[in-house]
């Protein structure tokens, strides 16, 4: 376990010292979605209504921007190596890179996207359930995107297959997820999205540093 | 000690070596010489339980050494030819995933890197890169030490600090399997030719 946090301490500090790195996700997150409002124009019933789905599928496609470096600079670099034989199982060393991501990415995402839905004119009461709704939502797109990323290391044009390998595998989450906020605004209960979300979260938890561990080992190979 | 009973691997579709058979024992040394792709670095690979052999079997004090990887791992150090140090952190914080204060500053010393520790990695030079990955096998004991080309890029001191780091793991019960074209202050250390396999 202690090996655990070190490894993750190491991630967060590699993170903040390439901050510009960091930072593109967020600001990918916040440009793309403030171009909806320009090309839809700023009618609050249009924007309002489809409000949801762009929170989503923005922090989707931003959430995938850093994970053509999660393990490709440790791949070149010799350090994954290094990671795989630090003692901790592979699954145990994709876990760590997948919580970092999520706190370096998600949770940045997660924090944008409340000012972010009341900019496209999102009705009230559906804001808290966007949110609850992301944040197991985020926490599978950091897995998901980890096993992929493990998946498509080694491989040529890598960066091109990885979101064609994890954006399918989306699709549940973005489903669920725009259902949830959208039932809130239409004044049903979000509640059984948001627990779909949640058994996703809990069914992703344990299966994708396994997938993302074999992925590594055999990268390395 | 470590015992190596007809390992095989293959490179792709390539037989790389088959039947090799060596015992390391405590203290001892092993230096694999030969040939540029005759399977140096492959053998060190499958060592440290990064490659799964194709035959044969790895004994550690008897028992097969790679079924459960992280205890393998956790006794031995392996440096590969490539460095792995991060340009973004600084000397001392390239090292502070292995091991804590005290101990990184001993083994900046033992690669007399010491003075540089808050220098951001990126401005060191090639030889000095290779000393920080160097270091790292100096940070905790661990029984096996796997080094490939340790030595390339380094001066002649640093050679021989290199040297002393070497026979001090020794001295200690500590094993050494080295790969190198170059010469390695290592003494009376067992030798294991390895020959390029024909395409």
């Amino acid at each position: 376990m202690t090996i655990f946090f070190a490894l993750l301490a190491r991630e967060l500090r590699l993170s903040f010292r390439h901050s510009s790195d960091t930072l593109a996700a967020l600001l990918f997150f916040l440009l793309a979605a403030a171009l909806f409002p320009l090309a839809i124009g700023p009618a609050p019933e249009t924007l309002g209504r489809i409000a949801p789905g762009i929170v989503w599928v923005c922090a989707l496609l931003a959430a995938l921007l850093p994970l053509d470096r999660l393990f490709g600079a440790d791949l070149e670099d010799g350090s994954l190596d290094l990671l795989l034989l630090s003692g901790l199982p592979a699954s145990a060393v994709a876990a760590a890179k997948a919580l970092a991501h999520w706190l370096v990415t998600g949770v940045p995402l997660l924090v944008a996207a409340g000012p972010l839905a009341v900019m496209l004119r999102m009705p009230d009461e559906a804001i808290p359930v966007l949110l609850l709704g992301l944040l197991p939502g985020t926490v599978v797109l950091s897995l998901l995107g980890t096993a992929g990323a493990a998946l498509v290391l080694g491989a040529r044009r890598g960066g091109v297959l990885l979101p064609l390998l994890v954006l399918p595998l989306t699709a549940p989450v973005l489903i669920f997820g725009v259902a949830a906020a959208d039932a809130a605004s239409g004044g049903l209960s979000p509640r059984p999205h948001l627990l779909l979300l949640a058994a996703l979260c809990a069914a992703a938890l344990p299966l994708c540093p396994l997938a993302a561990g074999a992925g590594l080992r055999s990268a390395a190979e | 000690m470590l015992q190596a009973v007809g390992l095989a691997a293959f490179r792709g579709e390539r037989l790389v070596f088959a039947g090799l058979s060596f015992a390391v024992p405590a203290g001892g040394a092993l230096l694999l010489t030969g040939p540029n792709g005759s399977g140096k670095s492959t053998l060190l690979r499958l060592l440290a339980g990064l490659l799964r052999p194709e035959a044969g079997q790895l004994l550690w004090d008897g028992a097969d050494a790679l079924a459960d990887l992280p205890s393998h791992a956790a006794r031995l150090r392996y440096l590969g030819h490539q460095d792995a140090v991060k340009p973004g952190l600084t000397v001392a914080e390239n090292l502070r995933f292995w091991g804590g204060g005290d101990a990184i500053r001993h083994a900046l010393e033992a690669v007399d890197l010491l003075r540089l520790a808050d220098l951001p990695a990126r401005m060191l030079s090639a030889g000095q890169k290779r000393r920080l990955a160097i270091a790292r096998l100096a940070l905790a004991p661990a029984p096996l030490w796997l080094l490939d080309e340790p030595t390339l890029g380094l001066d002649g001191a640093s050679v021989a600090r290199v040297g002393a780091l070497l026979a001090a793991h020794r001295g200690g019960g500590g094993m050494v399997v080295v790969a190198t074209h170059l010469p390695l202050p290592l003494e009376d250390a067992a030798e294991l030719s390895l020959v390029a396999t024909p395409q």
